[in-house]
C-alpha cells in the first residue's frame, strides 16, 4: 500500500511540486513590501522552471502510467500539454511584468492565481476521471475569473468578470449535469472503464445521448466555440491586456485535454454523435469569428474574435476522428498558443509604459516608429492567416487533410472560404501599420527581457513552420495512443 | 415498517419544503426551507446508517453554508415583486427545462435499474462496521488525488475573495492591536507634584 | 438496592410490555432525568453566579429569598412565567416565538452524547463528536432569527455581532476538536475518555494545551459571555438579540445561554480533562489501593461534575474581572489567532503522532 502510494506520488510529481510551490509563493508574498514585489515574480518564473525540468525528466520516452486508482493518467499527450502550458505561462509573466507595474497592478495574486490557473490546466491534462476532469476545470476556471476582475477600479473588467463567471458557471454546471447522466448510465467516472463498458447497446441510450450533449456543451464554452462565446470578445476586452494574455493561451490546452480525454478516449463509442455536434459549432465558430471580427476596431476585441475562428479549426480536427485528426488538432492548438501569445504579448508590450494601446488607431504607421516590433506583428498576422511559411499554414494544411482523408469535403471547403474571409481582418491590420499614420504607439522604453522573448516567441513560428517536423512528430506521438 | 413510515413521512416533508424554497415569498421564508430540506435530507441518510454523511450535511450546510447565506439574505433588501416581474414569461421555457431533466433522472434510474434489481445489494452491517472510517480509508487512499485537489479550490477560492475584497486604500486609520497592548503607562500619564493652591 | 426490592411488583406488568415499548420508555426517561437536572443547574447556575459575583466585588448578593437566598431562582422563574409575552405589532409573529425554542433545543440535544460514568451516554454514537459539533453549530439560529424577527434594529444588530463571532469561533472550535480526535482516535466520546484514563497527567489537557485553551476560550465566546458578549452589549445595543422579548420567551433564551454554558463545561471536561475519570487514577497513587481512599481513584459521575463546576466557575470568573472586548478585537482574536494556533497545534501533534511521544508511545 505505501510502495503504491509513493510511485502514485512519484507520477504526480509535476503537480505536487506545482502545488507546493505556489503555496510557498503566496507565503512569501505575503511579507514582502510592494518594492520587492519582484521577488514573487521571480520565485514564480524558478518554480515554473523546476516544473518544466521535472516534465523533462519525467521521461520523454513514450511510456503510460496510471496513478491514484486510474483517476491520473501520465502520457506522451499530458506531458506534451504540461510543457506547453508551463512555457506559455512563463512566457505571459514575463510579458507582464512592465505591464503591470505601470498600472500600479503589480500584486503577488496575479503570479499566485496564474499559478493555480497552471495547476488546473496540468490537472486537466492528465486527468483519466470525470472527477477529476472537473475539478481542474473549476481550478483553471476560478483563478480565470478572479484574475479577469484583477484591476478593480476599471468598470468594463468588473462587467467582463461578472459575465464570464455568470456563464462559467452555468457551463460548469452543465458539464456537471453531462458528467452525472454519463455516470448514472455506465455507473463509473474512470474515463478508462467508460471507454470499456460503453458498448453497443448503452450507446443507443438516450440518456447518454443527452449526457453527451450537456457535455459538449461545456467543453464548447470552455474554448469559446458558438453558439457558447458570448463571453469570449468581452472578456477579452475589459480585461487587463495581461490578463486577455493569459486567458487566451494557456487555457485553450486545457480546454483540448478536457476535449481530448472526455470525448475521444472516454466516449469514442459516441464518436459518430459528437463528430456532429463539433462540426455544426466548428462551422458556426470559422463564419461567425471571422465575419464578426472584420467589424472590430479594437485589437483585443478582434482577436477574441479570430480566437474563435481558430478554435472552430481545433474542433475540425475532433470532426476528422482519426489519429490524424487528433494530431493535427493538437498541433494547431500548439501553434495558436504560439501565436496567441506573440499577438497578445506585442499589444501588452506596446502598452507597458501605461497608456492602453488597443485599437487598430493606436497600431497605425508603426513601421515607422518601432519597425522590428511592427515586422514581428506582421509574421503574426501572415502565421494567423496560414500562409507558408510560417507555422499557422501546417496547422491548417493538416486539419485539413485530415478532412479530406475522412471525405468531409464540404467542412474542408467551408473552412477554406472562412479563413479566405478571416484574411481581410489580418490584412487589414498589415496594412495598418506599414502605410497609414497617425498612430501613437511605439516600443520604446520597454525592458529588453520582454523584447527578446517577443522576438523568440515569433521567430519560433517562422523556425515551425521552416522545420515543422519535430513538432509533428511529438504530436503523432502523443497522439498515437489515445 | 417503522422505517418505511418514516422514510415516507421524511420524504413528504422534504419535498414540502423543496417547493417552499421556490414558492416562498419571504427570501428569508425560502433559505429557512432550504434548511429543513438540509435537515429532512440528513435524516433520509440517517435511515440509510450513513451517519457520517448525516452528520456532516447538518454541520456544514445548515451549521455554516446557511448561516451565512441567511445573513446575506437579511442585509440585502431582496425586492421579491421585482424578482417575479418576468416569471410568467419565463415559466414555460422552465416548465420544459425541468420536464426534461425529470424525464432524464427516471430513465437514467430506470435504465440501471434495468440490470440491478433496486435495493437487493442494501445489506444492513453489523455494529462493528463504522461508515466513517469507511469512508476516511477511500477518501485518503482511492480518491486521495480529487480529495486535494478539491482542498486546492478552496484554497484559491480563498486567495480569489481576499484578492476581491481587500484593497489597501491608503491614509486609512486603523489601530495597531500590538501598539496599543504595548503602551505604559508613563507613555500617557504624568504624574506632576505640585503644591496644594488653595489656602 | 432496597428502591429496586420494593418496586419488584411491578417486574410481571414491566415485562409484559412488549420490547420496543420498554426501550422507548426507558429512553424517555433517560431523557427527562437528564433535561430536568440541566434545567435545576441552570436554576442555581443563575443564583451562583449572582453570589459569586457578589463575594468577588465585595457585595452580598441575593439573600432574602429562602435561606441564604437558596430560592431565589425560584423567584425569578415564577416572576418570568407571569410576565406578558409583548410580541411587538411589526415583528414576524412565526419566527419570533420560534426563535428561543431553536436556541434551547440543540442546547439541551447535545447531552445525549455526552458520557456520564464508564459505559454509559443516552446515545452511545460513533460520530459523538460530529453531532456535537453539528448541535452546536445550529444554536446560532435562534439567535439570529429572534434578531430579524424582532424588527428592530438593536436586535438585529445584535443577531449579526452574535452570527459572526457564533460562526468565527465555531471555526476554530472545530480546529481545536480536530486535535482531540487525532489524541484520542474515536470520533465516539466515550471512547475519547477511555483513551484518556490513567489520570490527571493522561489527561488530553497536557499534550493538548494550546488547543484546550482555545477550546475553552472560543466556548466563551460562542455561548457571548463576558468578556465576548458584545452581541447583548448592555451599553451599546440594548440587550442584542432579545430585547424585544419578555417573559417566558425571555425565560428560553435565558436557560438556552445558561444550559449551553453547562455543556461547553462539560464537553471541556470530556474532551481535555478526561470526563468521568479520576484524577488519582494515575499508577503514582497505586499505594493507596486496598486502603479506604481507594474510592478517591474509582471514576464516576461525580468527578464529571466537580470538573463541570470548576469550569462553570471560570465563566463567572471571566465575567468579574475582564471589561468587554471590542467588536474587531474579537474577530481579530478568533481569526487571526486562535485558527493559527489550532493549525499549528495540529501540525505539531501529527509530527509527535509519528514520532510516538505523548499519548502516542504505545
Amino acid at each position: 500500500m505505501a510502495s503504491a502510494l509513493s510511485t502514485d506520488l512519484l507520477t504526480a510529481w509535476p503537480e505536487i511540486i506545482l502545488a507546493v510551490g505556489l503555496c510557498l509563493v503566496l507565503v512569501v508574498d505575503i511579507f514582502l513590501k510592494d518594492s520587492y514585489r519582484d521577488v514573487t515574480y521571480l520565485l514564480s518564473i524558478f518554480l515554473l522552471a523546476g516544473i518544466a525540468w521535472s516534465l523533462l525528466g519525467a521521461g520523454a520516452g513514450g511510456e503510460t502510467t496510471l496513478a491514484f486508482g486510474g483517476s491520473y493518467i501520465s502520457d506522451p499527450l499530458s506531458r506534451v500539454l504540461k510543457l506547453f502550458a508551463v512555457a506559455a505561462v512563463a512566457t505571459v509573466f514575463l510579458y507582464s511584468r512592465p505591464y503591470l507595474r505601470a498600472r500600479g497592478l503589480h500584486l503577488g495574486e496575479f503570479y499566485v492565481l496564474g499559478l493555480f490557473a497552471l495547476l488546473g490546466i496540468l490537472v486537466l491534462a492528465s486527468s483519466y476521471s470525470l472527477l477529476v476532469s472537473y475539478l481542474g476545470l473549476e481550478l483553471l476556471s476560478l483563478s480565470l475569473y478572479a484574475m479577469v476582475a484583477f484591476n478593480r477600479d476599471s468598470p468594463l473588467a468588473a462587467e467582463a468578470a461578472m459575465k464570464y463567471f455568470v456563464l462559467g458557471a452555468i457551463a460548469s454546471g452543465t458539464l456537471l449535469y453531462g458528467m452525472s447522466l454519463v455516470y448514472g448510465v455506465t455507473g463509473s467516472l474512470n474515463i478508462g472503464d467508460l471507454q470499456a463498458t460503453i458498448g453497443t447497446a448503452q450507446a443507443s441510450s438516450l440518456s447518454l445521448w443527452v449526457g453527451l450533449a450537456f457535455l459538449v456543451a461545456g467543453i464548447a464554452f470552455k474554448f469559446g466555440a458558438v453558439p457558447f462565446h458570448m463571453w469570449a470578445p468581452d472578456v477579452y476586452q475589459g480585461a487587463p491586456t495581461a490578463v486577455t494574455l493569459f486567458v487566451g493561451t494557456a487555457p485553450k490546452l486545457g480546454a483540448l485535454a478536457l476535449a481530448i480525454r472526455i470525448l475521444v478516449e472516454g466516449l469514442p463509442a459516441l464518436g459518430d454523435l459528437w463528430q456532429v455536434m463539433l462540426a455544426a459549432l466548428a462551422v458556426l465558430s470559422l463564419v461567425l469569428g471571422n465575419v464578426a471580427a472584420i467589424a472590430q476596431a479594437n485589437l483585443k476585441r478582434m482577436l477574441a474574435y479570430s480566437t474563435i475562428a481558430h478554435v472552430g479549426f481545433i474542433l475540425l480536427g475532433f470532426v476528422a476522428g482519426t489519429p490524424e485528426g487528433i494530431q493535427a488538432a493538437l498541433f494547431y492548438t500548439l501553434v495558436y498558443v504560439i501565436m496567441a501569445s506573440g499577438s497578445f504579448g506585442f499589444l501588452v508590450l506596446l502598452s507597458s509604459r501605461g497608456e492602453e494601446v488597443e485599437t487598430l488607431e493606436d497600431i497605425k504607421g508603426l513601421w515607422q516608429r518601432s519597425p522590428w516590433f511592427a515586422l514581428m506583428m506582421v509574421l503574426l498576422m501572415i502565421s494567423m492567416i496560414g500562409v507558408p511559411p510560417l507555422a499557422g499554414f501546417y496547422a491548417k494544411w493538416w486539419i485539413l487533410s485530415a478532412l479530406l482523408e475522412t471525405n468531409h469535403v464540404g467542412l474542408a471547403v467551408a473552412a477554406l472560404v472562412a479563413s479566405v474571409i478571416g484574411a481581410y481582418y489580418y490584412l487589414r491590420v498589415i496594412k495598418m501599420m506599414l502605410f497609414d499614420d497617425g498612430g501613437q504607439a511605439h516600443a520604446g522604453g520597454v525592458p529588453l527581457d520582454v523584447r527578446v522573448v517577443l522576438s523568440v516567441n515569433v521567430l519560433l513560428l517562422l523556425l515551425i513552420g521552416l522545420l515543422p517536423d519535430r513538432l509533428l512528430e511529438l504530436c503523432a506521438r502523443a497522439a498515437a495512443l489515445i | 415498517m417503522f422505517t418505511t413510515f418514516l422514510f415516507y413521512a421524511l420524504s413528504t416533508v422534504l419535498l414540502a419544503a423543496a417547493i417552499g424554497v421556490i414558492t416562498a415569498r419571504n427570501p428569508v421564508y425560502a433559505a429557512l426551507f432550504l434548511i429543513l430540506a438540509f435537515v429532512a435530507s440528513a435524516v433520509l441518510w440517517l435511515l440509510l446508517e450513513a451517519e457520517f454523511l448525516a452528520i456532516v450535511l447538518v454541520l456544514v450546510y445548515v451549521g455554516a453554508v446557511m448561516v451565512l447565506f441567511l445573513f446575506v439574505v437579511m442585509m440585502l433588501d431582496i425586492n421579491v415583486t421585482t424578482m417575479r416581474e418576468g416569471f410568467l414569461r419565463y415559466a414555460p421555457v422552465g416548465a420544459i427545462v425541468a420536464g426534461i431533466i425529470v424525464l432524464e433522472l427516471a430513465y437514467v434510474i430506470w435504465f440501471r435499474s434495468d440490470g440491478l434489481p433496486v435495493g437487493a445489494q442494501l445489506v444492513p452491517r453489523d455494529g462493528a462496521y463504522s461508515s466513517t472510517e469507511e469512508l476516511g480509508k477511500v477518501l485518503y487512499t482511492q480518491y486521495l488525488y480529487p480529495f486535494e485537489l478539491a482542498g486546492m479550490l478552496l484554497l484559491l477560492a480563498i486567495v480569489a475573495a481576499i484578492l476581491l475584497t481587500m484593497r489597501h486604500r491608503p491614509g486609512l486609520k486603523v489601530q495597531d492591536v500590538a501598539e496599543q497592548v504595548k503602551v505604559q503607562r508613563g507613555d500617557r500619564v504624568r504624574m506632576v507634584q505640585m503644591k496644594s493652591e488653595s489656602e | 438496592m432496597w428502591p429496586v426490592a420494593s418496586l419488584s411488583f411491578l417486574q410481571t406488568p414491566w415485562l409484559a410490555l412488549p420490547e420496543l415499548v420498554r426501550y422507548l420508555l426507558v429512553l424517555v426517561g433517560q431523557i427527562l432525568a437528564l433535561t430536568i437536572v440541566v434545567v435545576l443547574c441552570v436554576a442555581f447556575l443563575t443564583y451562583l453566579e449572582r453570589k459569586v459575583i457578589g463575594y468577588m466585588q465585595n457585595r452580598i448578593g441575593p439573600n432574602r429569598v429562602g435561606p441564604r437566598g437558596w430560592f431565589q431562582p425560584f423567584a425569578d422563574v415564577i416572576k418570568l412565567l407571569v410576565k406578558e409575552v409583548v410580541i411587538p405589532s411589526s415583528a414576524n409573529r412565526f419566527l419570533f416565538v420560534i426563535a428561543p425554542l431553536l436556541s434551547i433545543v440543540p442546547a439541551l440535544a447535545t447531552w445525549a452524547v455526552i458520557p456520564l460514568f464508564p459505559g454509559f451516554a443516552i446515545a452511545d454514537i460513533d460520530a459523538g463528536l460530529l453531532y456535537v459539533l453539528a448541535l452546536t453549530s445550529l444554536g446560532v439560529y435562534g439567535v439570529i432569527l429572534a434578531g430579524w424577527a424582532s424588527n428592530s434594529k438593536y436586535a438585529l444588530l445584535g443577531a449579526m455581532r452574535s452570527a459572526a463571532q457564533i460562526v468565527a469561533y465555531e471555526i476554530a472550535m472545530g480546529f481545536a476538536l480536530v486535535g482531540v480526535l487525532m489524541a484520542g482516535g474515536s470520533l465516539n466520546l466515550g471512547k475519547l475518555v477511555e483513551a484518556q484514563s490513567g489520570g490527571l497527567f493522561s489527561w488530553f489537557w497536557l499534550p493538548l494545551f494550546p488547543l484546550f485553551i482555545v477550546y475553552f476560550v472560543s466556548g466563551v465566546a460562542e455561548t457571548n459571555r463576558a468578556p465576548f458578549d458584545v452581541a447583548e452589549g448592555e451599553s451599546e445595543i440594548v440587550a442584542g438579540f432579545h430585547v424585544e422579548y419578555s417573559g417566558v420567551a425571555f425565560a428560553i433564551f435565558f436557560l438556552a445561554e445558561y444550559a449551553n454554558m453547562i455543556l461547553i463545561a462539560a464537553l471541556t471536561a470530556v474532551m481535555f480533562w478526561g470526563g468521568w475519570d479520576s484524577p488519582f487514577a494515575g499508577p503514582l497513587l497505586g499505594f493507596l489501593d486496598g486502603t479506604i481512599l481507594e474510592v478517591l481513584r474509582l471514576p464516576g459521575i461525580h468527578w464529571l461534575a466537580l470538573k463541570i463546576a470548576i469550569f462553570l466557575f471560570c465563566f463567572l470568573w471571566f465575567r468579574a474581572t475582564f471589561p468587554r472586548y471590542r467588536y474587531d478585537q474579537i474577530m481579530r482574536l478568533g481569526w487571526k489567532v486562535f485558527i493559527p494556533v489550532t493549525i499549528v497545534w495540529i501540525v505539531i501533534e501529527g509530527a509527535m503522532a509519528a514520532l510516538r511521544v505523548g499519548p502516542w508511545n504505545t
